[in-house]
């Protein structure tokens, strides 16, 4: 059974229909890139799937589970955890704490713990600290672990995002233009960073991408859309030789 | 590393906690030598209040980084509950454990109100929630001065209009007398007690801001949106935040209460102007900055009385130290000044050569 299911997406805004009739099925392990051009609605359906929008038609079901129309923090609970194309950094926390903010929901303690220092402060707070290191060594930023965020090269804001996600221990990761304004040796390591949090993690990830080379280089099935609907589906090699594929890039 | 990091946050904090406890023993050491004037005793305790103010204030403000105008009235609210309270059980309960109880009346008034009007008001962003909340400000200023609460054998009496339309019996008193307020308090409020209220206050915030709930608080006015995206709930963490700040300008209220023989809600106490000059505190002594609220509110509250020999100049000195402590803090060039001469790297350079 796939892991994402979605059926027939649908929204309009006023008289424009966004995105129409979308459908996606992605297995879990999968990495799975959607591409069109600009204003195609791709993140559109980042933003339906992440409860940003809520559908006006169509159903999305994670792993066996609707949640369609559901807030954004329920479906993040649910298992689903994203990057913006434009980076949304907690740019006046330490990087540590980017990490451990995404840590939120799966290590507590009471407030009152908190106030007061109880034991459990102490224990939990090094469990975050353990797990939030753990992470940041993937992704090669512990050096700059105290650092405050605003103050990272923009590369590294982009991995610190992707683990800030990743903390969250979403079944599905969704990447929105993680190449963006990245150079061609930082896209390739970004490459290589993508392939190592799938095996990592045993990650299932979904990304949008403008950057050809590395959406053919790791990329095993694609979606393409133009104008809120899909123009082509299925494997990348087939997909990225598709006459309309090319036609809706490069024009007649 | 991260060892390294915590080490960093407590001992901000524990220097936090020293400057307000030396500031503490200079004071009471030259109280005892006779070197404080009875003007400047008298400014104390309201010094305390300013400071919890300002730092309960720093809490929605810089940390949550929303803006409230609203502070002064839930010092208000602070202020009449705990002092009603302690009307109320004046030949009941002894003096120190009374105090006690209207302090934690008194925050949780405050903390109920900071709910109530936290819900709606908290929806709104920016200059809307200023605007509103300066308006309930305003609302609880009013409301307690028409206001009249009165006790007689047969129970509590309320009215919204005068003393006669309780209708208590001759043995009966009214507490709350609209707009005369609450007269006799009983004088519970003194330095020392200022000075513990703000190291609880000071105890509380630092340690909210340094735990997962601080973390969520500040995720949420870096960045709603990405905040929601990791299954931060925005909503609460809003009102708690909000609620604490409100609870504990409730315990300066009450702080407030008990050093004044008369409290009547006039908009010089607790109108907005008070709230301005909370908010005028917080954003001198630096947003967001705990330490620096505490500073700004001590030196704004001093400088006006220290200044009285200037006689008319006075104001005109105050408003250029504003003007000049604002760009002290916040222009760009001043702020890499501020780094190049710093003591902390002055002291780097000397122990390195």
């Amino acid at each position: 059974m796939a892991l994402l299911d979605v059926q027939n997406l649908c929204i309009s805004f006023g008289g424009l229909r966004a995105v129409d009739d979308f459908e996606i099925h992605i297995k879990k392990g999968q990495l799975y890139g959607l591409i069109g051009p600009n204003g195609a609605g791709k993140t559109t359906v980042f933003n339906l799937l992440t409860g940003v929008y809520k559908p006006n038609e169509g159903i999305i079901r994670l792993d066996g589970v609707d949640i369609t129309g559901k807030k954004t923090i329920e479906i993040n609970k649910a298992g689903i955890a994203r990057t913006f194309q434009n980076i949304r950094l907690f740019k006046g926390m330490t990087v540590l704490d980017n990490v451990k903010a995404g840590l939120h929901n799966h290590y507590k303690y009471s407030s009152m713990a908190g106030i007061f220092r109880l034991p459990a402060y102490y224990r939990v707070e090094k469990e975050m600290n353990e797990r939030s290191m753990e992470l940041l060594q993937v992704f090669d930023l512990e050096e700059e672990a105290s650092h405050l965020a605003s103050n990272l090269p923009y590369g590294k804001q982009r991995k610190l995002e992707i683990a800030r996600a990743l903390a969250t221990s979403p079944k599905l990761l969704l990447l929105d233009e993680p190449a963006a304004g990245m150079n061609p040796n930082e896209t390739k390591e970004l490459m290589e960073t993508i392939a190592l949090i799938r095996d990592k993690f045993d990650m299932t990830i979904l990304l949008i991408e403008h950057d050809m080379k590395l959406v053919s280089g790791i990329c095993e099935e694609l979606s393409v859309l133009n104008f809120g609907r899909i123009l082509a589906q299925g494997e990348t090699a087939a997909v990225l030789h598709d006459p309309q594929v090319i036609t809706a890039y490069l024009g007649e | 590393m991260f060892m390294k990091k915590i080490n960093k946050t407590t001992r901000y904090n524990m220097i936090t906690y020293a400057i307000v406890v030396i500031a503490y023993a200079i004071v009471m050491l030259l109280g005892a030598a006779g070197h404080i004037s009875s003007l400047m005793e008298g400014l104390l305790v309201p010094l305390c209040i300013y400071v919890i103010l300002a730092v309960s204030l720093n809490l929605v403000v810089g940390i949550l980084g929303e803006l409230s105008l609203g502070h002064a009235g839930f010092m208000c609210v602070g202020a009449f509950a705990g002092s009603f309270f302690s009307m109320c059980t004046k030949e009941a309960v002894p003096g120190g454990l009374r105090f006690l109880l209207a302090l934690i009346i008194g925050a949780a008034a405050a903390a109920l109100f900071g709910i109530l009007i936290g819900i709606p008001v908290l929806r709104l962003k920016g200059d809307y929630l200023a605007i509103v909340t300066l308006a309930f400000g305003e609302i609880i200023k009013n409301l307690m001065n028409v206001l009249y609460i009165g006790r007689d054998e047969a129970g509590f009496h309320f009215s919204m209009k005068d003393t006669l339309a309780l209708g208590l019996s001759p043995e009966g008193k009214a507490i709350i007398n609209g707009p005369q307020g609450i007269t006799g308090t009983p004088h519970d409020s003194n330095f020392t007690i200022g000075v513990l209220l703000i190291l609880l206050t000071l105890f509380i915030i630092l340690n909210l801001i340094h735990s997962r709930d601080g973390r969520a608080i500040m995720a949420i006015r870096d960045n709603r949106i990405a905040a929601e995206s990791i299954g931060i709930n925005v909503t609460t963490y809003k009102l708690m935040a909000f609620t604490l700040s409100a609870s504990i300008a409730g315990i300066a209220g009450v702080l407030y209460a008990h050093n004044l023989s008369t409290l009547t809600a006039l908009p010089k106490n607790f109108g907005y102007n008070m709230s301005i000059m909370i908010l005028v505190f917080v954003v001198l002594g630096g947003i967001g900055n705990i330490r620096g609220s505490v500073i700004s509110a001590v030196v704004l509250t001093l400088l006006p009385e220290l200044l009285r020999g200037l006689s008319d100049y006075r104001m005109l000195i105050y408003a250029v130290v504003l003007i000049v402590m604002m760009l002290f803090n916040w222009s760009p060039k001043a702020v890499e000044l501020r780094e190049r001469y710093s003591l902390k790297r002055l002291f780097h350079l000397t122990t390195k050569e």
